[in-house]
């Protein structure tokens, strides 16, 4: 057995690899931390760049690695095909993108994770022999074959055998995990990517028995946990995968519309996870540490969204707005509509102007006019601004992206935090394809579902003027009472031909 | 007066001839000549005034005497009290007079500008706070000068009717800290638009004072007496306290009692504007300014509108003008009596030999009921203390038994798992701490970009797959391409992406 800890030896990866490692590290460290800023950011991408190349230049070329040319090949393809989804895709396609993107990384543990449980198989052989060398020296038919079984082992296969049984454990505790968040991951995502590309219903649906499935198929999977460490057989791993893909179908499936921007954020984290339980069942330290960031990136973003509805994280994970506390408060008055004369008349009028842009300026592909009406307003030397509320869209940050592409400047589009002292003294307020994050309800029912949620207080600036495709209410189904106030107008229409009659008469 | 020169050409456009007794408006600052370029008709004196006129306006209710000078069919228009006056109501009636009380005129919001005692309220209101700083040896405004520093005065105003609104403008404007009381907890808001601080008192049951027209109604003897102990609290503090609580009907509350006057320092001044029925303040004498033995100054006159004639006769005549606008629905100097109409309806004590006072309530209510609201409770600087530290308490605790709970985990993780293990887990912990660190500085408007970037930094799950492809298994091999073809598109599109987005961005 000497010359199995010679290879070991060989195997492992040197100095050079692990100091390429901590350099790519910390260049993603500085390129998430470089975000905070918009001018930063642009640099922080590079940072991301380079680490991963780096990372990337440094595993392939550790020791013991084979299959190069498999290995370029398949670089190049991918990295083509991401080159050309990401140059065609569209900004109001963001959401989706960056969910199918989500569930590669998901495909990608569980695959990871079955292949180290087929090459922890393939050495049960070995193994034994280690536990018990005194059997197999009995044997020397099996040793033979072993040895040339050994002689044909690479890289990976060999720093496995060179784990004690407590470290074999470990590992498949590590494996089962990163399987397990990698195929939540996977469907999760691949429902997300469905119903915010419109190919799945958007609606929360939920197959009858609810979460007591979910929780079920979970409880299965620790109990096929115990099964595997027991065995180490694969049918326990497959069973479970089956599980974890169904667990994170049947969640996204019952979450939907507004919450979609905390799925997604959930999901961001969910795959940096299985990075870093995959990075522990591989012994790689650059894959866990990124796999923690990005793990606790997506922790914080959904924590952020979850605040900005004022709702529990595990509220938005059951889906669905809770019952409410009492009936509703009656609405008193009248949707009152208003034409694009009126508007624009107003709009003449207005010294100040803030533009509260939702989901619907991103479903009508609206971000163009709204920009070219915030040029000429502007140009007239009016004060235009944006408010932003944290979930408006279906993405963390969605509206910002939509109005940066449309060439708006970032300086005039504020947080609602930022904003919301200034409607008072505000004249006209234009709304665009938002509903919730408008709704004074949060503030005056208290029986309202959305009682509680911080919300944009539109309806103190002088006028109100609502985009909207027409009557009804918006994804939670809450009768918005803004519609009815006293300085509201409704002006029905598609958001983007509304503010396009709107352009030929601002003065 | 009831009558200015402009008013007079108003009243002209509406058909209307004006005349005036002479000498009327000199104590207003308006001399016969100005009245007669006006258009308006001087007579020497009133009689042979009234044996000309339909419509009498008058500020002051009529003595006997004069009633005496009317006739049937003649309209008086004059503050009446008619609840007080009832003598006076059955004379008028005798000579068959219609008689518009300019203190009646419901509080809608039609009639506001015909509401006489607002205007005078307003002028009340002013001269009040006037009065107190003429009799108050210190400046309203806080200074710091190389004499020295002069601290600013301290100003309570007790009910925040008109003419309490006003003295609060009028205080805070001059630059006094103002305080105000009002039992009506809706007030608050206009006390604080006001620029005051409205004096909080916790009470269950605060009355609905929307009600009865926006006027206070007497309130219940424990709610008196937890207000009565707040001003004890407040006297010592205070500079100027200005009194304006009145109720529709009933001599005025006492509200500020001898101990209060007593535990005022010397100096200061209380300005009592409801002395006329009696004052809100115990020592107040109406008409009178006194100074008590500890060297407060009490002011109760009650003819703050006559102190400032000129502004009260233009407030005054306008309102008689706007009644008798109404009075003139056609324009053509033909008075008629409409019964039907709130307003004349409200306003009309005596018309054709009948006493019609009371009136029936008014068909519009005075303001909407008042949605109960509720005020969250104002902390007091230790109370804040307090509350801050025990939440500081409380997020230590938190955290320090999360911290507890967290390393005992670990101790056992530690205890079990084998060494190779917990390298790894001390590098993951410390990179979920540097993770939650770095996120929180991310700027909101750049989360989809953070998300886009971190999906291509997550395609790091590449090196797991770049390590196993090379296997002599064919389905280790075969899994691993395919992960290495994912993670390479998950890496080239999302930094594509982000790079795009990030170019967008960009400053006006």
């Amino acid at each position: 057995m000497a010359n199995l800890e010679q290879m070991v030896s060989h195997i492992s990866e040197p100095g050079i690899v692990i100091a390429a490692y901590i350099v790519a590290a910390v260049l993603f460290i500085l390129c998430l931390g470089g975000l905070s800023g918009q001018e930063s950011a642009k640099r922080a991408v590079w940072y991301g760049i380079a680490g991963m190349a780096i990372a990337v230049a440094a595993a392939v070329f550790t020791p013991g690695v084979g299959n190069l040319w498999l290995i370029a090949a398949m670089l190049v393809i991918g990295l083509i095909l991401g080159y050309i989804v990401a140059v065609r895709v569209q900004m109001t396609e963001m959401p989706q993108l960056v969910a199918a993107l989500h569930s590669f990384v998901g495909l990608a543990a569980v695959f990871i994770g079955f292949n180290t449980h087929f090459e922890l198989a393939r050495l049960s052989d070995f193994f034994a022999l280690m536990h018990n060398p005194a059997a197999a020296m009995g044997n020397p038919d099996l040793l033979l074959q072993l040895n040339q079984q050994m002689e044909g082992l690479t890289g990976f296969a060999v720093k496995l055998l060179s784990k004690s049984p407590a470290e074999i454990s470990i590992l498949m505790v590590e494996t089962f995990l990163g399987v397990f968040i990698g195929a939540v991951t996977f469907t999760g995502s691949v429902v997300a990517f469905g119903k915010l590309a419109g190919k799945v219903d958007g609606k929360a649906k939920k197959l009858p028995g609810g979460h007591f499935l979910n929780a079920a198929a979970a409880i299965l999977s620790v109990v096929l946990l115990v099964v595997y460490l027991q065995t180490g057989a694969f049918w326990a791993l497959a069973v479970m995968t089956v599980l974890a893909f169904f667990i994170g179908y049947h969640l996204i499936m019952g979450i939907g519309g507004a919450d979609m921007p905390v799925v997604v954020s959930m999901l961001n984290s969910y795959s940096g996870w299985a990075a870093a339980a995959i990075g522990f069942s591989l012994g790689n330290d650059l894959l866990i540490v990124t796999g923690a960031l990005v793990g606790s990136s997506g922790a914080i973003l959904s924590y952020i969204m979850c605040k900005a509805m004022n709702r529990s994280f595990i509220s938005v994970i059951l889906g669905g707005f809770g019952g409410t506390t009492g009936p509703a408060m009656e609405i008193e008055g009248e949707q009152i509509a208003i034409d694009a004369e009126g508007v624009a008349a107003a709009l003449n009028d207005a010294s100040s102007v803030i533009i509260v842009p939702g989901y619907g300026m991103a479903v009508a592909q609206a971000q163009g006019a709204v920009s070219e009406l915030t040029r000429r307003l502007r140009s007239r030397g009016k004060e235009v601004r944006f408010a932003i509320h944290p979930v408006a869209g279906r993405l963390p940050g969605h509206m910002n992206v939509l109005l940066a592409e449309a060439k708006v400047p970032y300086d005039i589009v504020l947080e609602m935090d930022e904003i919301n002292e200034d409607f008072p003294e505000t004249d006209v307020v234009i709304v665009i394809g938002s509903n919730d994050i408008v709704n004074p309800a949060a503030q005056e029912d208290p029986n309202s579902p959305i009682a509680g949620m911080p919300v944009l207080e539109v309806w103190k600036a002088k006028q109100v003027f609502v985009s909207k495709r027409g009557q009804g209410t918006g994804y939670s189904g809450i009768e918005n009472p803004l519609f009815y106030k006293e300085n509201t107008r409704m002006f029905y229409g598609d958001a983007k031909d509304s503010i396009n009659a709107l352009l030929p008469m601002i003065e | 007066m009831a009558l200015t020169p402009d008013s007079a050409r108003q009243l002209g456009k509406l058909g209307h001839t004006c005349s005036v007794v002479s000498g009327a408006g000199l104590k207003a600052g308006i001399s016969d000549a100005a009245y007669a370029e006006a258009g308006v008709t001087v007579y020497p004196d009133a009689q042979s005034l009234c044996a000309e006129v339909d419509v009498i306006a008058k500020v002051r209710p009529p003595t006997s005497d004069e009633v005496k000078l009317f006739r049937n069919g003649q309209t008086l228009i004059s503050f009446i009290y008619p609840a007080q006056n009832s003598e006076l109501l059955e004379e008028l009636k005798a000579r068959g007079v219609t008689t518009i009380a300019m203190d009646m005129v419901p509080r809608i919001s039609r009639a506001q500008k015909m509401d006489a005692l607002s205007s005078m309220a307003n002028i009340a209101g002013y001269r009040a706070v006037i009065e107190a700083g003429n009799n108050f040896g210190r400046f309203f405004t806080g200074q710091v000068t190389a004499a020295g520093k002069i601290p600013p005065a301290k100003v309570l105003v007790v009910g925040a009717g008109v003419a309490g609104l006003a003295a609060i403008g009028t205080s805070v404007s001059l630059g006094a800290i103002t305080y105000a009381f009002d039992v009506r907890p809706e007030v608050a808001e206009q006390i604080e638009s006001m620029g005051a601080e409205f004096v909080f008192l916790e009470f269950e049951q605060a009355q609905d004072g929307a009600a009865t027209g926006g006027y206070a109604a007497p309130s219940s003897p424990e709610f008196r007496e937890k207000q009565l102990a707040k001003f004890r609290e407040l006297a010592p503090d205070m500079d100027i306290v200005i009194t304006t609580a009145l109720i529709p009907g009933r001599p005025a509350p006492v509200l500020w009692t001898t101990d209060m006057v007593e535990a005022m320092k010397p100096g200061s001044v209380i300005v009592d504007l409801a002395a006329e029925r009696g004052g809100n303040c115990e020592l107040t004498r109406p008409d009178e300014k006194i100074v008590t033995d500890n060297g407060v100054t009490i002011v109760g006159y009650t003819d703050f509108p006559s102190r400032m004639a000129a502004q009260s006769s233009m407030l005054y005549a306008n309102n008689v003008r706007h009644f008798i606008f109404d009075l003139t629905p056609g324009k053509d100097g033909v008075i008629v009596q409409n019964m039907e109409d709130d307003v004349i309806r409200g306003s009309t004590v005596t018309h054709a030999g009948d006493i019609t006072f009371p009136p029936p309530p008014p068909k519009v209510k005075a303001i909407a009921a008042a949605k109960p609201k509720e005020k969250p409770k104002e902390l007091t600087l230790e109370e804040k203390r307090a509350k801050e530290a025990a939440d500081f308490r409380q997020a230590t605790r938190m955290q320090v038994s999360l911290l507890g709970i967290g390393t005992v985990l670990m101790l056992l993780a530690g205890y079990y798992a084998p060494p190779s293990f917990m390298a790894h887990f001390v590098v993951f912990m410390l990179a979920c701490f540097v993770g939650f660190q770095v996120i929180w500085n991310v700027s909101h408007s750049l989360h989809t970009p953070l998300m886009a970037v971190t999906n291509a930094v997550s395609g790091i799950i590449i090196l797991g797959a770049v390590a196993q492809i090379g296997s002599s298994s064919w389905l280790v091999a075969i899994l691993g391409a395919i992960s290495v073809l994912i993670a390479a598109i998950n890496i080239g599109g999302g930094f594509l992406v982000t790079r795009r987005m990030l170019a967008m961005f960009q400053k006006s």
